[in-house]
């Protein structure tokens, strides 16, 4: 038996009908199903194009000072404290200015400056290498500038480690959660608000997206006592931007245009 | 047949060894689990207040799709309001919301996941609430 090309396209017809008509039926009796518009972006929320940071340098006298708004950090975020820099997990920390610009030639620069402990965190990069070699997008940069982790697909490939050119992401090699040989937890005391990590994953500042969200500022802004300034750095109006166009600011390693979100004042108040 | 006894008891042998968990088993029950709801909690809410974010047999039935569907809300969209079928809104939060009121992990999540042999991570990185040993 043989058809013609006529009722073939009839008997095709009408199984490409029936096809699509009962996965309609099917999607339609399935019930409970869970809509977008069940979610709503909380109220009081900050928001911003891009958020940025200013730190000026001239609040930030000593390594006090420093430790102070990264123990503020570290303290919320279950950020733990593995006791050898092999393993350190880092969120904010500390380094010398030749380390943070590498690259600023200035030899004449004041002995006071680069002798300065510098306060170093993720730079939230408007084009952030990290970013872009990630194989999960477990990094991924939020609409705020925000460049944030999801700990749930991250596979601990530390890409990302390879290419950020700051050093701003650590890798767990040890569980967080374990305890040295002494019986000491990593975690000093746990912020039951906030999750831990898990050994295997890679982490660092995640803007305190968890406090923007309920309308704080991030932690290290409000330990900083003034000397960190968050604000929206695509806004002129806001004090970041105003900060900026006062005063002498430098970011960490611009030439390499991933555009750094943090401005360092380095300059004191007289020179603008 | 060659060598047709020393297959025949070996067959014996691996069949008595494969079906050994069955006959074992046979005519013992496991106890069904039966997750509590009564922590202190939830029994200090009002009566009309002690209902979850959804119906309960919606909970049990997809409680992991929800939180599934909350998770990705949170961290990738930052949507954090649930407003769910009565219109009553939460914070989508397994520490800060679903753990407050069920502050039994043991005997609200563990012992259904142990029955069912289902591991999931969630506890990895999430803190579980503290909870009395018992």
């Amino acid at each position: 038996m043989s058809i013609n090309r006529r009722q073939f396209l009839k008997i095709a017809g009408i199984s490409t009908m029936l096809g699509i008509g009962s996965t309609a039926i099917v999607s339609g009796l399935r019930k409970g199903d869970l809509e977008a518009s069940q979610f709503e972006v909380s109220p009081g929320a900050l928001t911003a194009k891009r958020w940025g940071f200013v730190v000026d340098m001239s609040k930030f006298k000593s390594g006090e000072d420093i430790k102070r708004v990264i123990d503020s950090c570290h303290s919320i975020h279950n950020v733990p404290d593995y006791g050898n820099p092999k393993d350190e997990i880092k969120w904010i920390w500390k380094d010398d200015y030749e380390h943070v610009f590498p690259n600023q030639e200035n030899e004449y620069a004041t002995a006071e400056l680069k002798e300065k402990p510098f306060m170093v965190f993720c730079n939230h990069c408007a084009q952030p290498a990290c970013v872009r070699v990630c194989p999960t997008k477990a990094t991924f940069k939020r609409q705020d500038g925000i460049v944030m982790m999801d700990m749930h697909r991250c596979i601990g490939c530390r890409f990302c480690m390879a290419a950020c050119p700051f050093g701003a992401r650590s890798f767990n090699f040890r569980d967080p959660r374990g305890t040295d040989e002494n019986g000491r937890p990593f975690i000093k005391k746990e912020n039951p608000e906030f999750p831990t990590r898990t050994k295997g994953v890679v982490e660092k500042c995640t803007g305190c997206y968890e406090r923007l969200a309920k309308g704080l500022k991030p932690a290290c802004v409000e330990a900083s006592n003034g000397g960190i300034v968050f604000g929206d750095l695509e806004d002129p109006h806001s004090e970041v931007r105003k900060l900026i166009a006062k005063h002498y600011t430098i970011r960490r390693k611009p030439e390499l245009g991933t555009q750094p979100s943090i401005y360092y004042i380095i300059g004191g108040n007289e020179n603008a | 047949m060659y060598n047709a006894g020393k297959i025949l008891i070996g067959l014996i042998i691996f069949f008595g060894l494969a079906t050994f968990p069955f006959f074992y088993n046979m005519g013992k029950a496991i106890a069904k689990p039966e997750p509590k709801v009564d922590t202190p909690e939830i029994m200090k809410l009002a009566k009309q207040d002690r209902k979850c974010v959804e119906s309960k047999e919606f909970m049990r039935a997809e409680h992991m799709q929800l939180l599934n569907e909350w998770r990705d809300s949170v961290v990738r969209s930052n949507t954090r309001v649930y407003v769910n079928a009565e219109g009553k809104k939460f914070d989508m939060s397994l520490q800060n919301t679903c753990m407050r009121c069920h502050s039994n992990k043991k005997k609200f999540c563990d012992e259904c996941h142990n029955y069912m042999a289902v591991k999931p991570y969630c506890w990895d990185c999430h803190i579980a609430p503290k909870e009395k040993e018992s």
